[in-house]
């Protein structure tokens, strides 16, 4: 599946998008998050408050414990502040 | 009835009164036309700023405000409405928002631009960084912002 990073995860993961495959047993948004903290020193930074984070399923917010199975894109981003 | 919501994300800027007279041009239906600027501030906190950058998500943004305007549409009776949101780069004094609504009557025109710009704060995927003396720095989300779009849930 696709992933997108907005914001302050963008930077702190230092990339905008990546394509991942995570294993079978990750089953929510909340697991999914776990899942990329423990890939590298800058996951863990950007997932280091996980509460924080917002996540979207195909362009549609969604709470964590929304299931990923059959997620073509996944995105992680701070709480908004436009408008 | 004919519903005209035009949705618009982009980096330039926009006419407010243009898009205000389009709103009710050539129909005698419309008795009431609400416009919200929203525009970027010289100063965040105390601290003076220079710019405000928005990123944003494309295609969730404009979905996300469909969504909200769809909504609105249903609760409000409305003859139309616009919301334009800029992204990019913006200075201190120009536009960052513009929602406008037209109704009948003044008061589906007011609510709905308010709850149109409520959850356009809490909902639609848009990120402020600043840029001041002390470097940049992503504006936090404000927990009001979050109070003023729950008012708006159907208990």
């Amino acid at each position: 599946m696709r992933v997108k990073y907005f914001a302050w995860v963008r930077e702190r993961i230092g990339k905008a998008e990546e394509t991942i495959e995570p294993p079978a047993e990750v089953r929510t948004v909340d697991e999914l998050i776990a899942w990329l903290a423990g890939r590298g020193e800058t996951y863990a930074y950007a997932f280091e408050k996980p509460k924080v984070i917002r996540a979207a399923i195909d362009h549609t917010h969604v709470r964590p414990d929304a299931v990923i199975a059959g997620a073509r894109e996944i995105a992680f981003f701070p709480p908004m502040t436009g408008g | 009835m004919s519903l005209n919501a035009t949705i618009r994300i982009q980096q330039a800027d926009f006419d407010v009164a243009q898009e205000i007279a389009a709103l009710s041009r050539g129909r005698s239906d419309v008795g009431a036309v609400v416009s919200f600027t929203g525009i970027c501030r010289g100063t965040e906190g105390a601290e003076p700023i220079a710019a405000l950058t928005l990123e944003h998500y494309p295609g969730m943004a404009e979905a996300e405000i469909k969504r909200h305007a769809d909504e609105a549409m249903a609760r409000w009776p409305l003859q139309g409405l616009t919301v334009i949101h800029r992204h990019g780069r913006i200075t201190p004094g120009q536009n960052i928002v513009l929602v406008v609504t037209a109704s009948e009557h003044r008061e589906a025109a007011f609510k709905a631009a308010e709850f149109l710009m409520d959850y356009l704060k809490t909902n639609a995927p848009f990120w402020k960084r600043e840029e001041s003396a002390r470097g940049t720095s992503w504006i936090e989300a404000k927990s009001q912002d979050d109070a003023a779009a729950a008012r708006w849930t159907k208990s």
